[in-house]
């Protein structure tokens, strides 16, 4: 049921708006609104029980495993949350003078440094409002170093094949064609290919190391070599940081920008859907173009917001103010809660899961995508051979997970690998919890072959069953009309 | 170790399973040569009880204020519902609602949301979300040239909000579209409609048209909207979303209403939090739904003939078209959707239009007084919503920084980028404020520019919350 179902004309909420209505006579008429919107009349409590219970259809990482891969589904703690929301940083106005957000700003100094540290770059900007935009800003970047330098034949962005689809859009809207770079049997990106890729129309390379195939690039440092000799740039696409904080700095690979997905790597919540936070990070080529506002300490330690007017090369600003403070905010909590010895673990224990889960499903027969190579943070299932032998396909066994009170992995990506799944279990998962999952899977893979369609037409518990995407494509519905 | 759950038992039984030694080993692909050397600048975790008491203390030291600055970003009161019901975890730690099934939540709300935006624009559809109004307005700009196809050059009006048109020309720049600014009325603070004339419009897509604009001006939306459409131009309407309980509809503008509507979310049950997080909207007609950026969400039916919802017309977006892809967004602003869906919930159309309309007469009230005050002018003389232009006689830095060291933010300055205006600020006074905070501030507006100190001995109260 609709909350527009639950309304009725004239029910109010009187104590959540002024006691009394006040007049707007001075504005005249013809830019007055003559009809009023469509929004819920309900109480109080019939709003509550309704987004309540909407709430209650929803899988979470607060109520199961959330192994989708490439998305670092890990626990929001609970810490980071409240303490962002105290209510001075809650009511501080973003245009409100730097003297009077001296805490704030010193909060978001100091994960400037702390991201500085843990990616190995020279200075960070946190304005990016999501990862997309950090890529943005980042391309964005590598295009500002070459037109300022008058390096202006550079039209071309290379991508692995294997690449979220960020990457190349992000490309295009930087004003840059795009061209993608097969992976070899391995998973690791073609050099030859990448070879013959690479000339004086070549503005940089975009990479995710881990690659999406969850494996590390092991050719990292000759790939930087190639593209460095090239005269093109190397962007990092922080999707998978998770897999390697601590382990290694994406500026020591010899990358120039990176973004980093702080509510991935850094356990601000998802959402829903975001909101997110994309900083990105440079290295000396790029440091005079990053985003403004950018949070510096001035010689008596106070803090103040650097603009156009200190930092005339950046690219500009990617929002009204300073990107998603909040989110900044819990992410620099989670940094605080966890140290440098909680953010050394994170990599290992991260690693340490999915090599395991990896370990027990190819034990219990699954296929990996890239036996020979160790997992990092995520790792690869092909579902193909189930497919072949009972008709049952990642998708069905995805669904069939729900009903296993599992979230299902990303399915049907990387499209390099057919039927497949990409897992990320994340280090806070116990092993319980990845034996379980272990144990649903086999469990479905047996009913696969026994009763196929029980996996076919699963989920079977969930508050709805499959959805048919087609006739919502076809008959579009995107607004309740009364 | 925070948040790890494992014990050493646990890790040896792990361990013994994947046939490795030591965690160690599992990084045995990664060349010897790019092994991290350690964190200098992370400092030595602490409990929670040590965080708690450091941002306590950070978020104490920032103080309560006053605060009489709008600009985009506005101050009303949140019913308490909102954000306990937001942070449940189901909402608050779920991800993009891929497996529709499992988050059929997440879904039904967009979908409420969707049909709540479109009703307040008076569109046909809406998306479930963009970063902010910014950013918004960024994308409506792009939708706007790729839905117009010949034109590469979108009017921009200098009445719409200064950082807006930073941030459009910062996404856009790299893609040969060229923004063209329209000069503004000196008297009235608005696009006069009588000087379009004089606008050339070869190879223009679209013009922008921000209501109530960056001044607190009401722009006459119907001549502008009617103008650029016998231009052959899209009309980009970037509007306040709490206005629009009292203003006209962007759909219902002129003969045929606007083509997009865009606009900052966060007075709808976003904190004011330094800027962030908040969310942008976006809606439009029906005609140009296939040429917008971001998720949409779509009512359909389960296999068992009963009604759910589903991500839909997925193929604009990056993860299928990869480059053709109408935007690069990925991830949104799911949460504060969330938020400002049971914010309209709770306030209803009565709710809402109490608190625009409460804003705006307390707005038109701060100006009364402070314009009557020897030195401070209201400097237009149209209509406005809930946030008006204020010239004062002297320097506008020194009289704001006299006011915040009595706890009052008085507005925002528009000296950087609205020099032509002279010692000029913006006011807005919001629903929140009671008749006493709007006398207290014309009481010492009155005294700081009359240069009068208060009665000895002069109480200098830097911050009024801390006592």
């Amino acid at each position: 049921m609709l909350i527009f179902e639950h309304s009725q004309t004239g029910r109010r909420n009187p104590s959540q708006a002024p006691l009394a209505a006040a007049a707007v006579a001075d504005i005249p008429a013809h830019l007055r609104r003559s009809k009023r919107p469509l929004l819920p009349e309900v109480s109080e409590m019939q709003a509550v029980r309704h987004y309540t219970r909407l709430s209650q259809k929803n899988f979470s990482i607060d109520t199961q495993f959330y192994p989708l891969g490439s998305c670092t589904m890990k626990y929001n703690p609970r810490a980071c949350n409240s303490l962002a929301m105290l209510p001075p940083f809650l009511a501080r106005h973003p245009l409100a003078p730097d003297s009077t957000g001296q805490g704030f700003l010193a909060c978001m100094y100091e994960l400037q440094e702390i991201l500085k540290d843990v990616t190995g770059m020279q200075a960070v900007s946190l304005t990016p409002m999501a990862g997309a935009q950090g890529e943005f800003a980042g391309v964005a970047m590598i295009r500002a170093y070459h037109d300022a330098r008058h390096d202006t034949a550079r039209s071309e962005i290379l991508v692995p094949d294997a690449a979220h689809g960020t990457n190349p859009a992000t490309a295009v809207m930087c004003g840059y064609t795009v061209r993608e770079i097969p992976t070899d049997r391995d998973g690791n990106i073609d050099l030859a290919l990448l070879k013959a890729a690479l000339g004086p129309h070549t503005a940089g390379l975009m990479l995710t190391n881990p690659s999406t195939l969850g494996v590390f690039e092991k050719d990292i440092q000759q790939v930087q070599k190639l593209v460095h000799e090239a005269g093109g740039l190397l962007y990092y696409d922080g999707a998978n940081l998770n897999a390697i904080l601590g382990k290694v700095k994406p500026g020591d690979m010899g990358f120039d920008v990176i973004h980093m997905n702080l509510h991935k790597t850094f356990s601000t919540p998802h959402g829903g859907g975001g909101p997110g936070a994309g900083p990105v990070g440079v290295n000396e080529k790029l440091q005079p173009f990053l985003p403004v506002p950018m949070v510096a300490r001035a010689k008596d330690d106070t803090y103040y917001l650097l603009t156009e007017k200190e930092r005339p090369q950046t690219i500009g600003r990617l929002s009204a103010h300073l990107g998603n403070a909040g989110v900044l905010l819990r992410a620099y909590v989670y940094a605080r809660l966890l140290g440098r010895e909680g953010m050394h673990r994170v990599g290992e224990f991260a690693t340490l899961n999915a090599n395991y889960l990896m370990a027990r499903l190819t034990q219990a027969g699954f296929e990996a995508a890239y036996p020979k190579r160790r997992a990092t943070h995520e790792f690869i299932l092909t579902l193909k051979k189930l497919k072949e032998d009972t008709g049952c396909s990642a998708m069905d066994v995805a669904k069939r997970l729900l009903d296993k009170g599992y979230h299902a992995p990303t399915t049907y990506f990387p499209l390099l690998v057919p039927e497949c799944f990409l897992i990320e279990p994340s280090e806070t998962e116990s092993k319980e919890e990845l034996d379980g999952f272990v144990d649903a899977m086999k469990a479905i893979r047996d009913e696969a072959r026994s009763d196929p369609a029980t996996v076919r037409d699963a989920p079977h518990t969930t508050p709805v069953r499959r959805l048919d995407d087609v006739k919502a494509a076809r008959e579009l519905d995107l607004v309740w009309k009364a | 170790m925070p948040f790890i759950p494992h014990t050493d038992a646990d890790v040896a039984a792990m361990l013994k399973a994947i046939g490795a030694g030591k965690i160690d080993d599992l990084f045995d692909e990664i060349p010897p040569a790019l092994r991290s050397s350690g964190f200098k600048q992370v400092p030595e975790g602490l409990s929670e009880m040590e965080i708690a008491r450091l941002m306590l203390e950070r978020a104490e030291a920032d103080g309560r204020y006053h605060n009489f600055i709008g600009a985009g970003a506005y101050e009303h009161h949140i019913p308490a519902a909102v954000w306990q019901i937001a942070t449940r975890g189901e909402f608050y730690s779920s991800y993009t609602p891929y497996q529709a099934e499992a988050s059929q939540g997440t879904l039904q709300l967009l979908y409420e949301y969707q049909t709540m935006m479109a009703s307040l624009t008076g569109m046909d559809a809406s998306n479930a979300s963009l970063y902010d109004g910014a950013s918004a307005l960024a994308e409506a700009v792009l939708m706007a040239v790729r839905a117009h196809k010949s034109g590469r050059r979108v009017l921009v009006p200098k009445t719409l909000h200064p950082v807006y048109r930073q941030v459009v020309r910062s996404i856009v720049a790299n893609q040969k579209i060229e923004l063209v600014e329209l000069p503004y009325d000196p008297a009235g603070g608005h696009t006069d409609p009588a000087a379009l004339a004089a606008v050339a419009t070869d190879d223009c897509a679209a013009l922008v048209i921000a209501q109530p604009n960056f001044f607190g001006t009401l722009e006459e939306v119907d001549a502008l909207t009617d103008w650029a459409h016998s231009q052959g131009l899209l009309v980009i309407a970037c509007v306040n979303p709490v206005a629009l309980a009292v203003l006209k509809a962007p759909g219902e503008w002129g003969a045929r209403g606007a083509d997009i509507a865009v606009g900052e979310g966060q007075p709808l049950g976003a904190p004011l939090s330094s800027g962030g997080p908040y969310f942008g909207f976006m809606c439009c007609k029906q005609a140009l739904l296939r040429q917008m950026p971001g998720r949409i969400i779509g009512r359909t039916v389960d296999r068992d003939g009963q009604p759910g919802f589903t991500l839909t017309l997925q193929a604009r977006e990056q993860h299928i078209r990869r480059s053709k892809a109408t935007s690069n967004i990925c991830t949104n602003q799911g949460l504060l959707v969330s938020a400002a869906t049971i914010h309209m919930a709770l306030l209803g159309p009565d709710g809402l239009e109490r608190v625009a309309a409460h804003s705006h007469a307390n707005t038109l009230a701060l100006v009364a007084q402070l314009a009557a005050i020897k030195g401070v002018e209201k400097v237009f003389n149209r209509p406005l919503f809930h946030e008006a232009v204020l010239r004062l006689d002297q320097p506008a830095e020194e009289v704001l920084r006299a006011l915040a060291a009595q706890g009052i933010l008085g507005g925002y300055n528009l000296a950087a980028h609205y020099p032509e205006l002279g010692q000029a600020v913006l006011v807005c006074a919001t629903e929140t404020k009671t008749a006493a905070d709007l006398k207290n501030f014309a009481f010492h507006m009155e005294r700081i520019v009359s240069k009068r100190r208060l009665d000895p001995p002069c109480a200098v109260k830097v911050n009024p919350s801390v006592k």
